[in-house]
């Protein structure tokens, strides 16, 4: 497993930590993201065990949070421009295969234009230690 | 008209305090004995309670669909016809309520359950058991004394995994030419609508062999692997978005069996000039084709996303669509005059709120909504409902290359043929189209030119069986709605016969 790397371009919030360790406790190890686009459950990351879904080359590493990677389609991320993501969680159960993030609860990943100065959650996120170490 | 909410004194739903599996015939109490609430999205309120099933559930669907598929792939066509056309007399015969069960649970207006998704199920599956028996096996006489003979053999039991924006449409689409073609089916609905596909049960139940069709409810974490993973399926069939179709087709890969994934969209609906040239029936048409980007409220696959308009008629064109936008009416989904219902689920609300400030962040203008929405009624003040926007803008912007599942159309403009071609291409989906001309040969160059699975011209939304659906580049492989689905449920077994006495002469 590699170190986070001061490149990676996904953070996450204590929540999402917090969901990700409980995870890791209940399955007795890591998780990991991929980010979908399309349909239904589309725009959300997908939480599965490490190695369930396999990578390719055409999928690109966006980091590790607490040892768990990040992916994103190629295409999907050139379509998409956004150069930082942050992981969080929201209310509500995931959709299609992704691991919840807790008790009714599913991780979502943010823009930039979400967490902008003016956006609710910045306070959540400035008041965290954590917030800008990957 | 104003139907009662299921479950209510006076209501045509009725609703049991819990529902089980629907295994084998049989109601089944999920092997954990847990369940979970089914929540209406017009009120946040609960409907029901439904089996939280796992992975023992999914091996029990499957032993029954086992015990069933011999006697069920032996039937003549003529006796799967039967049962698929006494299944669509069943729904046509509930369509009322299972139209309103529908609604309730998704959230989309009662006015399109009743016009579309159920009398197109009815169709459907009357439309596969005319199909199923009108197929002929074909052979080939390869030489005078020799024959190949083709035979079309059932695959035996399929997985099927459905969505939540159409939870009885699209269970109809893949169960119709599974069962016609004589397979089984353990199928899986989408985890915020369980529901209605119980309903449905309940209704064809008596009409349906054991052990044919089979309903496991649950987490999709939990039994989509289960199911979709599982070496007792010989196909599986999904739709739903990308990463976990990618995923359903590495587990068809590890076991050596087809898939078909149908992914999502984000496509352009393209409005020449020509459409102005009369202020007459076509005009009204192709603006209502323009508003049906907030049809199921946005949560379609299909849904026209992306508005490209000819620069010249731009103003005036849109704004008569503004106008017809700001009438749309929002409330009850049971009300049969309400055109947009709720969103199916908080999450979905959320996103889409998301995605609109992306779009403002992004410069996009907004021209019409852009915000949760209130309607009537205090028992829809937690009902997840948004507001029809209107975003314009690039097509590079975000709100243009990503699925926002909801009521908001990005509109752009274009200059001639070949910018809106290039425009509408310049995606990674390739789902749906729509194309508005008066010119017809103009209408076939852009609809052959798209990439995309459908091309709609002069139409938008209507999903006919007969009409070939799937898509083009990441939008999924395979196609549903026609009856080249019977070949994506069959095998083909060839018999090579030799008529002729003389051997080989090698041995």
């Amino acid at each position: 497993m590699s170190e986070p790397i001061a490149a990676a371009r996904i953070t996450a919030t204590l929540a999402a930590r917090e969901a990700i360790r409980l995870l890791r406790a209940a399955r007795g190890g890591p998780v990991m993201f991929v980010q979908s686009g399309g349909c239904c459950a589309g725009s959300t990351p997908m939480c599965f065990p490490v190695g369930e879904f396999l990578i390719g080359d055409i999928d690109v590493l966006l980091g590790e949070i607490d040892g768990c990677p990040f992916y994103i389609d190629r295409r999907l991320d050139q379509a998409w421009h956004q150069e930082q993501f942050l992981l969080d969680v929201a209310p509500g159960e995931p959709e299609d295969f992704s691991l919840p993030a807790g008790n009714d609860l599913h991780f979502v990943t943010l823009s930039p234009a979400c967490i902008l100065p003016g956006a609710a959650r910045e306070n959540v996120l400035s008041s965290s230690p954590e917030w800008n170490t990957p | 008209m104003k139907y009662v909410p299921p479950g209510l004194p006076g209501s045509i739903v009725s609703v049991e305090p819990r529902y089980e599996n629907f295994i084998g015939g049989k109601w089944l109490a999920p092997t954990h004995g847990k369940y979970r609430v089914d929540l209406a999205p017009a009120t946040a309120g609960p409907i029901t309670e439904v089996a939280d099933s796992t992975p023992e559930d999914v091996e029990l669907a499957l032993d029954a669909a086992h015990a069933a598929k011999d006697a069920w792939g032996e039937a003549s066509t003529t006796e799967r016809a039967k049962v698929l056309n006494a299944i669509a007399d069943a729904i046509e015969k509930n369509q009322d309520m299972l139209a309103v069960a529908e609604s309730w649970e998704n959230g989309k207006p009662v006015r399109e359950t009743l016009a579309a998704d159920i009398p197109l199920m009815v169709d459907h599956f009357r439309y596969f058991a005319a199909a199923a028996r009108a197929e002929e096996n074909r052979s080939t006489e390869i030489e005078k004394d020799l024959v190949a003979y083709h035979f079309r053999e059932p695959l035996g039991v399929v997985g099927q995994i459905i969505p939540f924006n159409f939870p009885l449409l699209m269970a109809a689409w893949k169960l119709a030419p599974a069962l016609a073609a004589g397979n089984c089916s353990v199928i899986k609905p989408a985890s915020p609508t369980p529901w209605s596909i119980l309903k449905l049960m309940e209704t064809i139940e008596d009409v349906l062999p054991h052990g044919v069709i089979n309903v496991v409810t649950g987490p999709g974490a939990e039994i989509g692997k289960a199911l979709a993973a599982n070496p007792r399926i010989a196909k599986v069939s999904f739709t739903g978005e990308t990463v976990t179709g990618r995923l359903i087709m590495q587990y068809a890969a590890q076991n050596l069996i087809p898939s078909t994934v149908e992914l999502g969209g984000k496509s352009p609906n393209i409005f020449f000039n020509d459409v102005m040239a009369h202020d007459d029936e076509f005009l009204d048409k192709a603006i209502e084709g323009l508003v049906l980007y907030a049809f199921n409220k946005g949560e379609v696959c299909t849904c026209p996303s992306r508005a490209l308009i000819q620069a010249d008629i731009y103003d005036e064109f849109m704004a008569r669509c503004l106008a017809r936008i700001a009438s749309i009416r929002q409330g009850n989904p049971l009300d049969t005059d309400t055109q947009v219902g709720p969103q199916v689920s908080a999450q979905q609300i959320e996103k889409i709120a998301s995605y609109v400030d992306i779009g403002r962040n992004e410069g996009a203008e907004v021209l019409i909504g852009g915000q949760r929405a209130r309607v009537d009624g205090a028992e829809f003040a937690d009902g997840y409902y948004y507001q029809p926007t209107v975003l314009k803008g690039d097509n590079k912007m975000r709100v243009f290359q990503e699925e926002i599942f909801g009521p908001v159309l990005a509109v752009t403009t274009f200059t001639d043929d070949a910018d809106a071609l290039a425009i509408a291409n310049d995606t990674l989906y390739g789902l749906g189209a729509g194309v508005w001309t008066r010119d017809g040969t103009r209408a076939y160059k852009m609809g052959r030119g798209i990439k995309a699975g459908r091309v709609w011209t002069n139409c938008y939304h209507q999903y006919p069986a007969g009409a070939s659906f799937g898509g083009y580049k990441i939008s999924g492989i395979g196609r549903e709605n026609h009856l080249m689905m019977l070949d994506h449920y069959s095998q083909t077994k060839n018999l090579l016969v030799s008529y002729s006495t003389k051997p080989l002469g090698l041995f």
